[in-house]
Formats: C-alpha cells, structure tokens, sequence
C-alpha cells in the first residue's frame, strides 16, 4: 500500500536501506518487534462485538453484527461469515470515499481467509433452520488511522471482536426461532493471527509502518492458527521472494503469532 | 475449502482423474490466437479454458493515470458468466478484483515498463471455463500474450499451484480437489532467478507441508515454463518458414 502522496520517501527509502544492513530500523525497533499493541474490546454497544486494536499508529476498529438469513446453497447448514474492509478518507489523504477498490477488497480477504480456513468460529452450531435460516456473522474493519501494516491490525481487532462478541442465546421451537435474555459467547473453536512481513535488502522485518512499506517492493503475510499451522498466505506488492525466504518467513510467523497471542488473549480472560 | 469425507486419492495412490500426486494435467498453449489483440494466447489447463490478449503500449485512458517514467501497468481477471457451475453474475467479484490486482504484481515485475514511459499496457484475461488454477493458468496465458505483443521482458512469468487433499501435497489441483482439499498453494516464479513473484494460501498446513507444496508447486512451475518456451518456439518458427495457418504455435504436454 505505497504512498505517493509522501514526497520526501526517496531520501528515507535510502536511509532505511542504510539502517537494515546494521540490523536497524527507523523507529529504533528490532528487526522482529512489533509496535506497542493496544486493545480495546466492547466499545461498540450497539455491535455484538467490537475491538479497536492500534499498531504504534496504525488504528482500527472492528465490529461484528449477528444477524439472522439464509445460507448458501452449497452450505445449507453452515451459518455465513461476511468480512469488508472500509478504508474510511479520514484514516489517511490517499483514501478517497467509493465503492470498496482493489486496496480495501484485498485487506477484506486476507483477513476473512485467515478466520475461514483455520475454522476459527464453528459455522456449523450457526445453523438456525437447515438451508433456509442461519447466522451470519459481518466482520467489518474500518480502518481509522493508516499507518502501515493493515493486514496485521485488522486481522488483530476482527479476531478479539469476535472473540468477546456476545449474541442473545436463542431456542428453536417448532421451526421458530426464540431469543432469551441470557447472552453467549459466538462458537469459537480456534484463533488466528496474521503476521507480514516486508523485505527490506536482504533482511525480513516485522509489521512494516508505512514509510517501510513504502520503501520496500515486497511483503508477505502469513496467518497461523492455535496450532502453529498455517492457514493463509498472501505475498502482496511487486517484488519477489526467494523460497528460503519465504520458509524463514514461515518460521517467524509462527513465534510472533503465538507471542501476539499470549499478548493479546491473555488479557481478555 | 470444506472438510468432507469423500475420497480424493484411492488406495493406490491415485487421484480422481487418474492423476499421480506429482502430475500436471493435461495443457495445450496456443500463441497469437486473437486478431485484433496487440499480443494474446490461449491456454488449455484441465478444464480451463483461459484467453489473454494484450493491448499497448497505447495511450492511457483516463490520461491523468499515465506515469512520467514508465508504463502504466493494468490487469483485468475475468470470468465469464457460462465458465461456472452456476452462472457468474458477469459484473466483477470481490474474488475478481483481488486476483486482478495479484496476477497484476506478479507478472508486473518481469516487464521493462520503463521503456515505455507514458504509455500503458492492458492485460485482459477471461476465463472461458474454470476447474481450478484459473489465476495460474492465467499468469502463464498472459505472459506469452506480453510476449507475443512484443513487448520486451525480463522473464517469462509461469504459475502452478500444488496443496493437500486427504493428508497428502499434491501438484496442481483440480476444482473438486480444490473445493473438498485442505489446502491450496498457488505459486508463480521468475524461472531464470527462482523468484516467486506470486504466492498465496488458503487452507490448513503444518511448516513442513507447507515447505513440501511450496518446492513441488515450484517443480510444476518449471515443467510449465518448458512448455511455455516451446510453445513460442513453435509459433516463431511456423512464421520464419512462412507456413502460417492452424495451430500454430500450438503445444500439448500429452
């Protein structure tokens, strides 16, 4: 997600070149460290979950609405989760208002890929009525304050929203659907974190800010589970990546995912 | 990708169309096959049945995109409305835009765009028939398509995917492999430097599965390139002898 809007980035990008052979960054970070993470669920009391997550100064805030619809054909019981990603113009002055583009649509994905494949919520105990009433889940990410590393911060609030997300607990009578006052948790079997990367020379680096991601021509992003699996990969800019790098780029994942865990799921519970 | 039971590979390790683990399908490349199109081929993958045609370098509409210093890169993935199972409402998904802007970056590298300043060049890929590997299938149709317009490259971009259907990494999934497998691993590489220009995932692997698909869906990659050089060979060739006609540049790997 590179900025022309930012003249002065030619000189930083050699500075940032000059730094990174000394193992260095221009915020003073290691190579490895994140920015400082600050979480804050349950803002939204209209949503049924919600989380603001910032990166250093990167900010966004997640919702999660619980609805009731049909499911789709191929899953007829199996409730539907639904990810969007709105760049909202007050995050940044590349952003303009429109229609969702190739930017915003991207970062919806790769961040709903990341839930569905490492079957984060049980879709299955979603399931109302089979192939005519589910649950659908809406997972909206809007983007409020954009200073690199969208992936991460986005798939960071969209996990602890639906992690504290609370729906009103429902009994089926004959084929009826009634809601009681107690409020349950969403079924949730798994977590999910997504790591990027950005290749600065020869050197990986992690959770790149913006005037890294601008500096650099490649990034990876890989999403990993409870287990240390991997469920969902997404090389995104121009440049490329050598197959040791991407294998090394595998094996960082897996630590900062379980240490982003241990950060952010500790303090929930 | 859902979890079923349904078996995609049978007690002698065979797939469900007679396919080893390591086996490409069937494909048959076609260059030049559009009259009109700057550059264009056509690939056969499977099922696939995939166009790519090229335009530019040209002028760039709307002017205000072109770029002072080299050509404005476009992509356009497509899937036509007859190429699904059930029919593909013709106005272009979610899905669609995120490949657009994927194949755009991997293939984008390889071309000199630089000596093209203020021009643009337009890739359009419409997918005819889709059985999965449609985005590899189109990466390896559009580099040829840029080859065919004449428009000077680094390399010749080539995709292949490999993944995991019932426990096991296998090369280049079909679209039931795709639908009921566990992981899918799409992968385009710069063959002369080894780079990897495409890389995505969706599914559920351990590091080491994932290292596994990653070199196999490599090794699927170079066995392709091969036919993609051959494949423009054929084509030069049949021009130089004069004997234009049907089928040319045609290759299959059966």
């Amino acid at each position: 997600m590179s900025d022309s809007y930012d003249v002065p980035i030619s000189i930083k990008m050699k500075h940032i070149g000059e730094l990174i052979v000394q193992d260095k960054r221009l915020d003073g970070r290691g190579l490895l460290d994140y920015r400082d993470i600050k979480v804050e669920t349950g803002i939204i009391g209209k949503a049924n979950g919600s989380a603001l997550v910032s990166l250093g100064n990167t900010k966004i805030l997640t919702g999660v609405k619980i609805e009731t619809g049909p499911p789709f054909p191929d899953t007829p019981e199996e409730g539907v989760l639904t990810v969007s990603a709105e760049l909202v113009p007050l995050a940044s002055p590349t952003f303009e208002a429109g229609p969702p583009n190739e930017e915003s649509i991207e970062l919806a994905r790769v961040v709903d890929r990341g839930i569905r494949e490492s079957k984060a919520i049980d879709v299955r105990k979603l399931c109302l009525i089979p192939g005519k009433m589910v649950f659908v889940v809406y997972v909206d990410i809007y983007v409020l304050d954009h200073d690199g590393n969208l992936f991460d911060t986005a798939a960071l609030a969209s996990m602890l929203a639906l992690t504290t997300a609370k729906m009103r607990e429902f009994e089926l009578k004959d084929g009826e659907v009634f809601y009681k006052d107690d409020l349950v948790s969403l079924p949730l079997q798994n977590h999910v974190f997504e790591v990027t990367m950005a290749k600065i020379g020869d050197k990986l680096v992690v959770d790149p800010s913006l005037e890294e991601e601008s500096a650099v021509d490649a990034q990876i992003t890989i999403a990993v589970d409870d287990e240390g699996n991997i469920c969902a990969t997404q090389k995104s800019k121009t440049g490329s990546f050598m197959p040791k790098e991407v294998i090394e780029a595998v094996k960082i994942a897996q630590n900062k995912a379980a240490e982003l865990r241990e950060k952010v799921l500790g303090g929930l519970s | 990708m859902s979890k079923k039971s349904e078996k995609l590979i049978n007690k002698e390790g065979v797939r469900t169309d007679g396919r080893k683990f390591d086996e490409l399908r069937p494909i048959r490349i076609e260059i030049g096959t559009l009259e009109r199109a700057d550059g264009s081929a056509y690939i056969e993958w499977g099922k696939n049945k995939i166009l790519a045609a090229v335009y530019g370098p040209r002028e760039v509409h709307p002017r205000h995109l072109a770029l002072p210093d080299r050509a404005l890169f476009r992509c356009r993935y497509h899937m036509a409305p007859f190429s699904t199972e059930e029919r593909k409402n013709p106005a272009p998904s979610r899905r669609e835009i995120e490949l657009s802007k994927v194949i755009r970056d991997s293939v984008e590298p390889a071309v000199f765009t630089e000596l093209f300043p203020r021009t643009g060049i337009d890739v359009f890929i419409e997918v005819l028939q889709s059985d999965g590997g449609t985005r590899c299938a189109g990466i390896t149709a559009t580099s040829l398509a840029l080859a065919d317009a004449g428009i000077p490259l680094r390399d010749l971009i080539v995709a292949c995917a490999a993944g995991k259907i019932d426990g096991q990494i296998v090369l280049d999934l079909d679209e039931p492999e795709d639908q009921k497998g566990q992981a899918d691993l799409p992968v385009a590489i710069s063959p002369r430097t080894g780079e990897i220009t495409l890389l995505q995932m969706d599914g559920i692997m351990s590091s080491d599965e994932y290292e596994k698909a990653l070199n196999l869906a490599m090794d699927g990659c170079r066995q392709v390139h091969s036919m993609q050089r051959e494949a423009l060979k054929k084509k030069y060739a049949t021009e130089e002898e004069g004997a234009k006609g049907e089928g040319e540049g045609e290759v299959k790997n059966e």
